[in-house]
């Protein structure tokens, strides 16, 4: 990962890329289902010759997959954890920042069981870091990375081969949905954003929006 | 069951009236559906729909059609408590908001349905039983949470790439509606990390009598 991304950009390229909804959506609708013909992403791993998918650069199928979902659970448990530990937040918002980064981490342990129980080797923990200067912006970035989650799981679900790892896929799927709709509560958002059906985030969209957090 | 604690009895209390005498296949998963919520929480509302549709073997047409006629429940719930719920504000606000996703659903399940070479299932009749702006959020609390358990029980099942697409966007949706109720009623809105409990085992022989 080279050096070149660094912190202290990092919200603003954030929210360059995955904070306005319209041109993310204007994105989306450019891209259909053709999740990445076209990488541009040069800090995370290249895709090798002969791979029809961004998340193949973390393992074969649904491993690819989970270990994707698991990077991304890692992202948020440690930004809910850096949020803990800011003192930005008291009483019932901290309480509730609290609640969502221990689901967060539950998801880390049920994604790691389940890569090792396809045989597959848990992908490793990112190291991150988050501006985190006030409560508004702090909240409007974990609004983002929640919507952004949610349509990560929603964009893997028809990729998803194992029943048994779509049930478990699904069963987190709707938890990132509530915490996004409980964030846009709170910034007076929209809790549905897309509208009466939610839309899917392919991987690449997804990684270009949480590499600039990632710092090593 | 006279020592059973009841989780949801307001659920019990919903009924699902169809005037062709004749109950389709996705009004009786329905109404085990809500059964199950009523006596066993929501969570197992998502093991309940996915053995039941794993036994009928009907295949896509059926999951929508079932899912279809969960939207019908959710959609006249929402309609009606326009009028009916003592709403104003904020609340009336987000009444309409959901009765306009779910007629949504509703329109976009339809056309699914046919889409598939099926016959959408006609609406059923419903009864709701609230009294005041509080029953009525109560009941709207366990609807959205069974209409999320449900969906994500269904959607293993799911052959077709684009229905099971189409389950996710709609069943995101759901989960944001449970959460602004569940805020409304003051209650944790994600209360749980899964959605449903991934312990299957348990469930499933919970709610193996109400699987017909």
């Amino acid at each position: 990962m080279p050096k070149s991304t660094q912190a202290g950009v990092s919200r603003r390229r954030f929210m360059a890329v995955g904070g306005g909804s319209a041109a993310l959506a204007a994105f989306l609708a450019a891209c259909g289902d053709d999740s990445g013909t076209t990488t541009t992403t040069s800090s995370m791993p290249a895709k090798s010759s002969g791979q029809t998918s961004e998340t193949e650069q973390f393992g074969e199928g649904d491993i690819g997959i989970l270990n994707y979902a698991l990077t991304l659970e890692y992202l948020e448990t440690a930004f809910y954890a850096d949020v803990v530990k800011s003192g930005l937040f008291k009483g019932k918002d901290l309480a509730v920042i609290k609640k969502f980064g221990e689901e967060e981490a539950e998801h880390v342990d049920a994604l790691t069981a389940a890569v090792k129980q396809l045989g597959g080797k848990p992908a490793p923990e990112p190291k991150a870091e988050f501006p985190l200067e006030d409560a508004k912006s702090v909240t409007e970035l974990a609004a983002t990375v929640e919507n952004l989650g949610a349509a990560a799981y929603l964009g893997q679900a028809a990729n998803i081969e194992s029943p048994e790892v779509l049930a478990s896929a699904l069963a987190i799927h709707s938890v990132e949905g509530r915490h996004a709709a409980v964030l846009n509560t709170v910034l007076g958002k929209s809790i549905t954003p897309d509208g009466a059906f939610a839309k899917p985030a392919d991987a690449m969209t997804v990684l270009k929006s949480v590499e600039p957090f990632i710092v090593g | 069951m006279s020592d059973h604690e009841i989780a949801h009895p307001e659920l019990a209390e919903v009924t699902v009236i169809d005037d062709s005498e004749d109950l389709s296949r996705s009004e009786v998963i329905l109404k085990g559906a809500l059964a199950t919520g009523a006596i066993y929480g929501t969570l197992m509302v998502g093991p309940y729909v996915r053995k039941a549709l794993a036994m009928s073997g009907g295949g896509d047409v059926e999951i929508v059609n079932f899912a279809l006629t969960l939207e019908y429940l959710e959609s006249a719930f929402y309609a009606e408590a326009k009028k009916r719920a003592g709403a104003k504000g904020e609340l009336m606000k987000l009444i309409n908001l959901l009765a306009d996703d779910e007629r949504q659903h509703v329109e976009a399940l339809t056309a699914t349905v046919k889409q598939l070479g099926g016959k959408p299932v006609a609406e059923p009749k419903f009864e709701f039983p609230y009294n005041d702006t509080a029953s009525f959020l109560k009941l709207a609390q366990t609807f959205e949470d069974t209409g999320v358990s449900a969906y994500n029980g269904a959607g293993p099942m799911i052959k077709s790439k684009e229905v099971l697409g189409a389950a996710g966007s709609i069943v995101q949706v759901e989960a944001r509606h449970a959460a602004a109720i569940r805020l409304q009623n003051s209650e944790e809105p994600a209360p749980d990390a899964f959605d449903p409990s991934l312990d299957e085992a348990q469930v499933l022989k919970a709610v193996e009598p109400f699987i017909a």
